[in-house]
């Protein structure tokens, strides 16, 4: 397939995504789909809990950090202790202190930032038993306060933003197993390996070696990973692994399966607050940002390599095949690896860090964006709400009223919610790599000098506290240093943005709806959409530019110059 | 306002000149007057004091920045630090003169208002009847002290006793006096006004150092200002716009190490500077204060800024039909008569008793005689007597010639006449009630004992209204016209304003339930009112306009008070509100939008050593590494005092709908704000080039 054919199904395809998917979760999350209800009431009943028992955002917020919490320690417990457990046919060990911390705060952030090889450090039982749980629950968790957020909006003079338990149940049940199973099937089918049997070893009698070959359940984990936008695969290679991306038609169902929920519940959201207008409005600031990305990225990407012209090697090709599959090409490579720097999925089919400095840019300034373009899985839709209400605020202001977004005045509680949620990401961000940049366990890593070194290290920083765990490589970061950074930039990255957003759900439901008039500032107009991308360029601008500046641009224009 | 039968007291109610505003407390000085300019540069030397900048957390910034590069330039002088610890210094001094501008103008009417307060004696009345001098400032509650005609009414208060002119032009710079007496809704007396005639018993309802007159003191001044609640939730916008930059700065010094770059403390303190949203944290305050003061310029007092951002979110406005939507006075529209007499006989009875009538409805009776029958004005000899309006005969008239002509409220008229031995006309009644019920005002006319005709006035919708109803509905403000008359009249007339509902027959009573039920859907509502009886709806009301001329009730309920007494002032009032936060939002947009070109100047020259490429990106082409950092710390300076005009004036509104609003200001302060840096910046950097200094 060509690019342009693509981009023009992919188009195709989300665009029917984004009418049922995001019209089912809003049936769902209302409590409309009950087929699976028979296995909802016994859970209830044994959490002492149900629909009818709605949580005030605080209540929401608690369940879910202990949720959170219970499950960080479980999974760390296991990792650690995975060489006693069952489905261990390498018989791998445990994983280090430092690096299970890393993995399971990765996970449970929906980050799959991955400091390890799966294949040579995780045995099947982690791999299926804490990583893919996680993989459900983390995405299901996004969903949830994404939805907490929306029902803030929808509800008026409520007390409660709904109850967590029966949020994130839902959410993995109807929504996430039923996609991701059949998803698993259609990539097994297409050749993408799924096994419990362990590597095979074959040995090569002309050459005297003995190769061995590791295998996996790598199909179906592959499928929750993208349908989660987690991102973590099951092979150190990724997406660019040919057992777990197989085929072309793989290529392109991982990249539908990443985008259909962050985009889809654009629609959800709509339908969820009685207006489809207002879900269309975020779906085309996500359109917007997302296409200027694509197109920057993979013209950048079918540029030579400045590097090897500078190193005076005469190139045929235009584009820039370093690193990349050569199955699936520069372009379709750099739209691949744009979805899930833009989706704080992360995975990758082609290798970040041999992108041409303005490609790498491109994915790099994806994730400075704040993951809203469309985002992680529920985690983009709240993130954007987050400064959909700063440019209301200064929408609102100028002209001449109180702020209002869907009925709700945006006042001083919600903007400094709404500040919070802004603030937390640049800073912990700028502040870590800060400190990566200046310690010498921090520089020693890069494996480049200079500006891309410093690329290197604001790329894995910059990936974790956005959620990605998008990884450009080229930085050593299984060290005690990088995986306790790592760590707290993952976590802090998560929570600081997430629980602004759940006490925003509930000072927006405790408030009543003011009806809309033609001298509200309109909320479904082009001129919010306008408004909206400004501000995500803005703040994301303006806090990266001098970081950018320092990293990719100077590597640009220096034409490949290494240092 | 309750009509009464004749409207207001003729003549000496404020409608007659609700356009000609004179000006009592808001004696208008230029914004730039001389002497306050020169008390403002004092101010902002003074306001430099820590604890005052605490309050704005974006000046405070740059005050702390200031004393970093100031530390810096001691420990290591050079010419290009001390510029810089200068140019900070400026920045804030800058937003401190901004501040005391807008505060000036208050604080000089202030000080004139005091000036009258200090200088009254109060004349109290003792338990035995006898009189004791004593300054007004030691009155209290429940004293009662007698003024006479020329005497300054030392307190507020309600007039117990008697009835007189009075003259409140020191308060509201109304000239026209205004008649104050004993019982119902025209009792309250405000201290610092003058009585004319006659002598009134007032008993002090104010608490000493609470009088409307400290209160209005305390507005003008802002002494007492209160961050309104979007002034607070844009502080902490713009405290997130500050601390979000303190790690990007912070940061670029490590980066820079990592880059064998060391960037000098000085020039981060300068792009720190540069990058927070100090413009318009210069000037929110200023902004607020000004928009207050504007609200005085247009005599209107608000008792809270919070009440002025709420008229900006109005949805629904009651609007008294009386005095708002038509002209206060009725006119007069025909002649009808009784009993045998022809309607030029009514005519020519009505033309003569109305001949000395200055009042409107006098001089349309008039104007309605020349017109329909040619009766010219005459000359009148001196054996005439005219017999004024008053509020217990409610008729005036005219003795000439051994004539004695009457005209007023029916049944006033009817005595009148049958105390001189006359029969009332059995047509006389039924006339004057279809009048009534037609909503218009029925004049009986009488000359002696002889019942001639009636003379009805008509209600006429002021010119120009509908355009500004129309101008409201474009903004999404729904108007009401709350009346007394019937459906059929209120909806006659409604029409013809081109309100979008009526209120009729309505009681203090329907008026509550009306702005529950708005309310009730979440809009905002504001409304007019003076009597007692509007105290609880002026209460209710986000935003409730309390005439001067009403009830101290009524002033009580409301949070604002209209000196002027002029009920179409609510919509200049709405007006204000909008501009309010227009302003802010436009500055704000303006500021953010500076950062690019800011980042443009500095970030490309401060690595240009190690990184001599990123001279690409200094697409200004600025001189050194030393000019573009001054260029952009005396661009961000002086963008300060070039937008104090602005801020004190607000942005010019116009009442459209709010797409077009935002489009214009978008363009204008959006693009405009990304684009004049670059323009400034370049030429202020040429400017430092030429003299040579870097």
């Amino acid at each position: 397939m060509t690019f342009a054919a693509t981009l023009a199904a992919l188009v195709v395809v989300l665009a029917l995504t984004w009418r049922w998917l995001g019209s089912y979760m809003a049936a769902v999350f209302e409590g409309r789909v009950q087929f699976l209800a028979w296995i909802e009431r016994p859970l209830y009943r044994a959490l002492q809990t149900g629909p009818q028992r709605e949580q005030s955002w605080r209540r929401y917020a608690e369940s879910l950090v202990v949720f959170s919490a219970a499950f960080l320690g479980l999974g760390y417990l296991l990792l650690r202790v995975q060489g006693h457990l069952p489905l261990n046919p390498q018989h791998l060990g445990a994983v280090p202190p430092a690096l299970g911390f890393n993995t399971i705060v990765s996970f449970v952030t929906n980050t799959n930032w991955q400091n390890y090889g799966g294949e040579t450090t995780m045995s099947y039982f982690s791999q299926i038993g804490v990583l893919t749980v996680q993989q459900f629950v983390s995405a299901a968790v996004g969903i949830a306060v994404a939805i907490a957020l929306v029902r803030g909006f929808s509800r008026g003079n409520s007390a409660t933003i709904g109850n967590f338990w029966v949020d994130i149940l839902r959410a993995v049940l109807y929504i996430l197993l039923p996609i991701s199973f059949v998803a698993g099937i259609v990539l097994v089918g297409q050749g993408a390996v799924q096994t419990l049997a362990g590597p095979v070893h074959i040995h090569d009698p002309l050459n005297g070696v003995t190769q061995t070959i590791p295998r996996g359940p790598a199909g179906f984990m592959g499928s929750i990973m993208q349908v989660g936008t987690n991102g973590g695969g099951f092979f150190n290679a990724d997406l660019a692994h040919p057992f777990e991306n197989p085929t072309g038609l793989t290529n392109f169902l991982y990249m539908w399966l990443t985008l259909s929920i962050p985009v889809s519940i654009t629609h959800t959201f709509g339908k969820m607050v009685k207006s489809v207008r207002h879900g269309v409005a975020l779906l085309v600031v996500m359109a917007v940002i997302f296409g200027g990305w694509v197109a920057f990225t993979t013209y950048a990407e079918h540029q030579p390599n400045p590097a090897v012209a500078a190193a005076g090697v005469q190139q045929k090709q235009t584009g820039n095949t370093e690193g990349k599959e050569v199955r699936f090409g520069d372009t379709t490579s750099a739209l691949f690896n744009v979805t899930q720097t833009q989706t704080s999925d992360g995975a990758v089919d082609s290798a970040s860090d041999s992108y041409n400095p303005m490609g790498g840019f491109g994915l790099l300034t994806g994730m400075m964006l704040g993951e809203v373009t469309p985002g992680g899985d529920g985690s983009g839709l709240y993130t954007l709400l987050i400064y959909a209400i700063i440019a209301v605020f200064i929408g609102g202001l100028m002209v001449g009223r109180t702020p209002e977004y869907l009925g709700k005045k945006i006042q001083a509680r919600e903007v400094k919610l709404a500040g919070l949620g802004t603030l937390a990401m640049p800073l912990v961000v700028l502040v870590l790599t800060a400190v990566a940049v200046s310690l010498h366990a921090g520089r020693s890593a890069a494996l480049n000098a200079g500006p891309h070194g410093f690329t290197e290290i604001l790329y894995a920083l910059t990936s974790q506290g956005n959620n990605n765990g998008s990884a450009m490589a080229g930085i050593a970061a299984n060290s005690a240093f990088y995986n306790v950074l790592g760590a707290v930039d993952m976590l802090l990255g998560r929570f600081a943005i997430l629980i602004p957003a759940l006490a925003l759900a509930g000072s927006l439901a405790a408030k009543g709806v003011a009806p809309a008039s033609s001298g509200t500032f309109p909320t479904d107009s082009p001129m919010f959409v306008g408004l909206t991308i400004g501000v995500v360029l803005i703040v994301g601008g303006l806090t990266f530019f001098p970081a950018t500046a320092l990293g990719p641009i100077v590597e640009q224009l220096s034409h490949g110059r290494l240092f | 306002m309750v009509p009464t039968e004749l409207g207001t007291v003729a003549g000496l109610g404020p409608q007659g000149t609700g356009s000609s505003r004179a000006r009592g407390v808001a004696q208008a000085r230029s914004l730039f007057d001389r002497q306050i300019l020169g008390q403002a540069l004092v101010g902002s030397v003074r306001k430099l004091s820590p604890a005052m900048q605490v309050k704005n957390p974006v000046m405070f910034v740059v005050l702390v920045g200031t004393v970093v590069t100031a530390a810096e330039a001691v420990a290591h002088p050079t010419g290009f630090s001390w510029s810089i610890t200068v140019w900070l210094l400026l920045t804030v001094i800058f937003a401190n003169f901004a501040e005391a501008i807008a505060e000036g103008r208050g604080k000089a009417q202030a000080d004139t208002l005091r000036r009258m307060r200090s200088e009254t004696e109060a004349r109290r009345l003792l338990a035995d009847g006898s009189e004791e001098r004593v300054p007004a400032s030691t009155l209290t509650r429940d004293d009662i002290v007698v003024c006479q005609a020329g005497d300054i009414v030392p307190s507020d208060g309600e007039v117990v006793e008697g009835i007189a002119a009075v003259d409140e032009s020191a308060i509201t710079g109304e000239s026209a006096p205004v008649i104050r007496e004993s019982g119902g809704d025209r009792s309250a007396v405000t201290g610092g006004t003058k009585v004319l005639s006659d002598r009134i018993v007032v008993r002090i309802t104010a608490e000493r150092g609470k009088t409307f007159l400290d209160r209005m003191i305390g507005l003008v001044e802002g002494a007492n200002r209160q961050k309104t609640p979007n002034e607070v939730a844009l502080t902490i916008l713009l405290s997130v716009l500050t601390i979000v930059f303190i790690p990007v700065v912070v940061s670029l010094e490590a980066f820079g190490h990592f880059a064998a770059t060391s960037v000098p403390i000085v020039v981060l303190v300068a792009l720190l500077v540069c990058l927070i949203p100090t413009t318009i944290g210069a000037l929110l305050s200023a902004i607020g204060i000004a928009g207050m003061d504007r609200l005085v310029q247009h005599n209107v007092l608000a008792l809270s800024g919070r009440a002025v951002e709420a008229a900006g979110d109005v949805q629904t406005l009651l609007l008294d039909k009386t005095g708002t939507i038509t002209l206060g006075n009725r006119m007069a529209s025909s002649f009808l008569p009784v009993g045998d007499y022809s309607e030029r006989q009514v005519a020519e009875a009505a033309q003569l008793a109305s001949l000395a009538d200055e009042t409107p409805e006098g001089r349309s009776i008039v104007v309605l005689a020349k017109q329909r029958f040619g009766l010219r004005e005459r000359e009148l000899g001196d054996g005439h007597r005219f017999v004024p309006f008053s509020a217990t005969t409610r008729m005036s008239g005219i003795d000439v010639d051994g004539r004695a002509i009457r005209k007023g409220a029916a049944d006033a008229v009817k005595r009148w006449s049958t105390e001189q031995g006359g029969r009332t006309p059995a047509d006389l009644d039924p006339l004057v009630e279809r009048i009534a019920r037609a909503g218009s005002t029925p004049l009986v006319v009488a000359e002696g004992p002889h019942v001639i005709g009636v003379i009805e006035l008509k209600d006429v919708v002021k010119a120009g209204i509908s355009e500004k109803f129309e101008a409201m509905r474009r903004m999404g403000i729904r108007t009401v016209m709350v009346t007394g008359d019937n459906a059929l009249t209120a909806t006659a007339i409604a029409q013809e304003a081109g309100v979008d509902d009526v209120l009729a027959e309505a009681t203090p009573e329907a008026k509550m339930a009306l702005i529950k039920s708005e309310q009730a859907e979440g809009k905002l509502v504001a409304m007019t009112g003076d009597g007692t009886n509007d105290a609880p709806a002026l209460a209710q009301a986000d935003v409730g306009v309390a005439m001067n001329t009403g009830t101290t009730a009524a002033k009580e309920a409301g949070n604002m008070v209209d000196l002027d007494s002029n009920p179409t002032k609510l919509i200049d009032i709405v007006e204000i509100g909008k501009q309010l936060l227009i302003t802010r939002g436009a500055l704000t947009t303006f500021s953010i939008a500076n950062d690019v070109a800011k980042y443009f100047a500095i970030i490309p020259v401060i690595f240009e050593e190690t990184y001599p490429q990123l001279k690409a990106l200094n697409i200004m082409h600025l001189h050194s590494e030393m000019s573009a950092v001054m260029s952009a710390v005396i661009f961000n300076a002086l963008i300060i005092v070039a937008l104090i005009p602005l801020a004190l004036r607000g942005v010019r509104f116009r009442a459209t709908s709010a797409a077009a609003i935002l489009r214009r200001n978008v363009w204008i302060y959006g693009l405009g704000g990304i684009v004049a840096p670059f323009v400034g910046i370049k030429l202020i950097d040429l400017i430092l080039q030429a003299t040579g200094v870097f």
